[in-house]
């Protein structure tokens, strides 16, 4: 009986230990043959995150996921699809969290916009700060700009 | 004993914080001299305090106090003593009194050093500083006590997160810290002198050399910090804009815009309020990095929902710090003249224009930092990383690079841009050759481009003010610019080049293979298993050779901690002067034909890397320059005014009433 549960035992450890020590995607280590294209992969798997790990990005993590990604990117790519339609295809799968590279849409518009803002008070303090300090000393030298 | 001991510290510390603010207080007051005389004893002897509570936890981390709940949960007996005593800051509550200990110890520094300002803007500082020391006393004491004790010592403590066991844990965060917390006397300062109205050159002159400590120490933290996540997560990645990284990244950015707006002030009288403001600034970026590191927010906004604790502690403290300067800078502004005035095409309208670059950069990191927590707090998880930082910032960036060349040549108060013609063309024409160059070498992205030519221009206009220049006269101050800005110029080429020129090598090798990688060639020798104190690892045997050079035997590891479970992998760096190739060696992968065991070996060749970390360093002594200078030449006209009392007095007795006093 003891054994019977031993041996029952041992069929569940098998598969989960299996997962630990399964060899790896073959792309996710290595690289694709044409340099122009691992060049792209290189590019586009800087730009997603590895949803495992804390603020790294599937190019520099050894987590088993990020090669899983790694090796989805360098297939996709040799089967001919380009970088943004594998990002579009990451990220309705695993949701834009996956990204790092936002898109303009009704929940991130705020990190475009507001760069934009900011970019029209820089202007603003600018001009106020030196523009018009220009135009004082101008007045009082009495000299037209 | 020892914990006993350093709780009692804290808790006198904390209490004479709240002597230091009273007697602060007291000062502002004209019939407060006799309470304002406490604030200065009052802040040395917490610094003293304080300093002996974190030497106890240094102590009781030392000898592995088991019954400590702290050195428990993050030490262990077999570690190395050096791992020992780092770790003592590798956790939240030692990391807090690590920072409460600064802040301690730089109060009592300006309490027991500072002569120059008036009385007043003294006790008005001290109280301030004893303020913000009061409210991180009490958020130690309260939610993060460094020294509970266990009801039961444990048998055996549960180690340290092996990425932090390593040599950069001893200097990262605490150079890190001097810096971060070395901006609050910049703030007390700041804001003693707005309270006072005393908003002045001299306190400018007081207040330069605590920001630039800070900036020198915020610099080598960052360096270093960054080096050190390069070599030890085993990807060659050196900046990843990880909010931990921005924490750090947003004093800098304040703090550099504050040194250069408190040297006009210190120089020209310009500026005033811009430096308060600043001043404000660069330490509620400092605190907000505390908040984001220390409150788990990071981890997951719903974490510290659960367990708001200490994150609400913390912002609690942050919006009464800066909700508080601010509502006293609105009160305060209006009185404090604009000071002098300048056009823009002077040195102080190009100080002006990078500091609201600066700033505008910072607002992007902020924005980048913060737009994702915001977020999920509502259900949306998006990602911010370097596709947004990375071109949001240069918007930015390049013309405050620019100007940062262009501005050191202009003359203060107001010039004229012909003036400097020859120099615009030479920068210009450096520019643009740059660029041609490297497009014509190879089909690269525009910004590391950009950034090539940028840092050659700036590598040249940082020597250009020496123009026309008595080397041999000039202040150790201006030579500290030179070297500084030069060093931005090395770091921001180590950057571009290694964006642009990195070459990477992914392979499975079996023992006697090899590989080529941008010229070089790396062979696998063999594997084999060794052992550290706390670790095994496999270590591979690489020859690396570049060209015909004899080969070069390497020993990368792939380690397993085994307290806490943990693989690391040690990668090997070989440097030279020209860039550093990296090697890691990873799991095995599989057999090959013959059956022997081939292993993942990753290979990079980065060009000019190492510029990055040489820039910083060169930064940091381009600032220690800068003290050094400005020090001496205020020894040197205190000397020189002792020296003259002295003599105007031997003269008077000497004539003994029979001459007139000199006129002075």
């Amino acid at each position: 009986m003891r054994g019977l549960l031993l041996a029952f035992l041992a069929l569940i450890a098998v598969p989960l230990a299996a997962q630990d020590t399964m060899p790896p995607a073959p792309y996710a280590y290595t690289q694709l043959d044409d340099p122009a294209l691992e060049a792209q992969a290189v590019e586009l798997m800087e730009t997603l995150r590895c949803l495992k790990c804390q603020s790294q990005s599937i190019h520099d993590s050894d987590a088993p996921m990020a090669g899983d990604m790694r090796h989805q990117v360098r297939t996709r790519l040799l089967a001919g699809e380009s970088p943004e339609q594998i990002r579009s295809w990451l990220i309705q799968r695993y949701g834009d969290y996956v990204s790092y590279q936002p898109e303009v849409s009704s929940t991130t518009w705020p990190l475009f916009a507001i760069p934009l803002l900011l970019l029209l008070v820089v202007a603003a303090i600018l001009l106020r700060r030196l523009g018009k300090r220009r135009a004082e000393d101008d007045a009082e030298t009495g000299v037209d700009a | 004993m020892i914990a006993e001991i350093g709780l009692a510290a804290l808790w006198l510390s904390a209490a004479l914080a709240v002597l230091q603010m009273v007697s602060g207080a007291f000062g502002l007051r004209a019939d407060g001299a006799q309470m304002a005389a406490y604030a200065r004893p009052a802040a040395v002897v917490q610094a003293f305090l304080a300093v002996l509570a974190f030497c106890m936890l240094l102590w009781a981390f030392a000898i592995t106090d088991l019954s400590i709940k702290l050195v428990a949960t993050n030490s262990h007996s077999m570690k190395p003593l050096i791992f020992k005593l780092a770790g003592t800051w590798g956790n939240h509550e030692g990391s807090m009194l690590l920072w409460v200990t600064v802040l301690a110890f730089s109060g009592g520094l300006i309490a027991l050093l500072e002569r120059r300002l008036p009385e007043k803007t003294m006790s008005a500082t001290l109280g301030v500083q004893g303020f913000v020391a009061l409210g991180f006393y009490a958020f130690l004491l309260l939610s993060s006590n460094p020294f509970e004790r266990l009801p039961v010592p444990a048998v055996e403590g549960s180690g340290l997160n092996p990425l932090l066991q390593d040599i950069g844990l001893a200097f990262h965060p605490p150079t890190l810290y001097i810096g971060y917390v070395g901006i609050s006397v910049a703030f007390s300062l700041a804001m003693g002198a707005l309270i006072t109205r005393q908003v002045t050159p001299d306190f400018a002159k007081v207040m330069r050399p605590w920001v630039l400590g800070a900036w020198v120490f915020l610099t080598l933290g960052i360096t270093a910090g960054s080096y050190w996540a390069y070599y030890e997560l085993g990807w060659g990645g050196w900046w990843f804009w990880d909010p931990v990284e921005n924490a750090s990244l947003m004093p800098w950015l304040a703090a550099t815009a504050l040194l250069h707006s408190v040297s006009v002030l210190a120089a020209r009288d310009a500026l005033r309020t811009w430096t308060i403001m600043l001043g404000v600034l660069a330490f509620s970026m400092s605190m907000l990095g505390t908040f984001l590191v220390r409150s788990g927010v990071l981890t997951s906004v719903h974490a510290f929902a659960v367990d708001p604790e200490r994150g609400t502690f913390i912002l609690g403290l942050l919006g009464l710090y800066i909700g508080g300067s601010l509502l006293i800078f609105a009160l305060r502004a209006g009185s404090i003249a604009e000071g002098k005035r300048f056009t823009a095409t002077s040195r102080e309208g190009a100080l002006v224009f990078n500091n609201v670059m600066l700033s505008a950069i910072l607002a992007i990191v902020l924005l980048g930092t913060l737009y994702p927590l915001l977020t999920e707090a509502f259900d949306v998880r998006v990602s911010v990383g370097p596709p947004y930082f990375n071109p949001a910032g240069a918007i930015f960036a390049i013309p405050m690079l620019i100007v940062m060349a262009i501005g050191p040549l202009l003359r203060w108060k107001s010039d004229k841009p012909a003036r400097i013609q020859l120099e615009l063309s030479i920068l210009a024409a450096i520019v643009i050759a740059v660029v041609a160059l490297v497009a014509f070498l190879g089909d690269y992205s525009i910004l590391p481009i950009l950034g090539l030519a940028l840092a050659v221009a700036l590598g040249v206009a940082a020597f250009l003010p020496l123009r026309g220049r008595n080397l041999m006269r000039l202040p150790l101050a201006t030579w500290g610019m030179v070297v500084a800005h030069f060093g931005i110029a090395v770091a921001l080429f180590g950057m571009a080049s290694e964006s642009a020129f990195t070459s990477e090598k992914l392979a499975a090798m079996a023992p006697g293979d090899s590989t080529e990688v941008a010229g070089w060639n790396v062979e696998l020798l063999g594997v084999e298993p060794v052992a550290g104190p706390n670790w095994t690892a496999m270590e591979g045997r690489i020859a690396v050779a570049r060209g015909d050079e004899a080969p070069t035997i390497i020993g990368p590891q792939a380690r397993n901690f085994w307290s806490p479970p943990q693989p690391t992998s040690e990668s090997t760096l070989v440097t030279r002067l020209d860039g550093q190739l990296y090697v890691v060696i990873g799991d095995q992968a599989g057999f090959d034909e013959n059956g022997a065991a081939r292993w993942q070996v990753r290979v990079w060749w980065k060009p000019f890397v190492t510029f990055i970390w040489y820039g910083g360093l060169l930064v940091s002594l381009g600032g220690v320059m800068a003290i050094i200078g400005r020090l001496l030449a205020d020894l040197r006209r205190r000397r020189a005014k002792t020296k003259g009392d002295e003599r105007r007095e031997d003269v008077a007795a000497l004539s003994d009433e029979a001459m007139p006093e000199p006129a002075e």
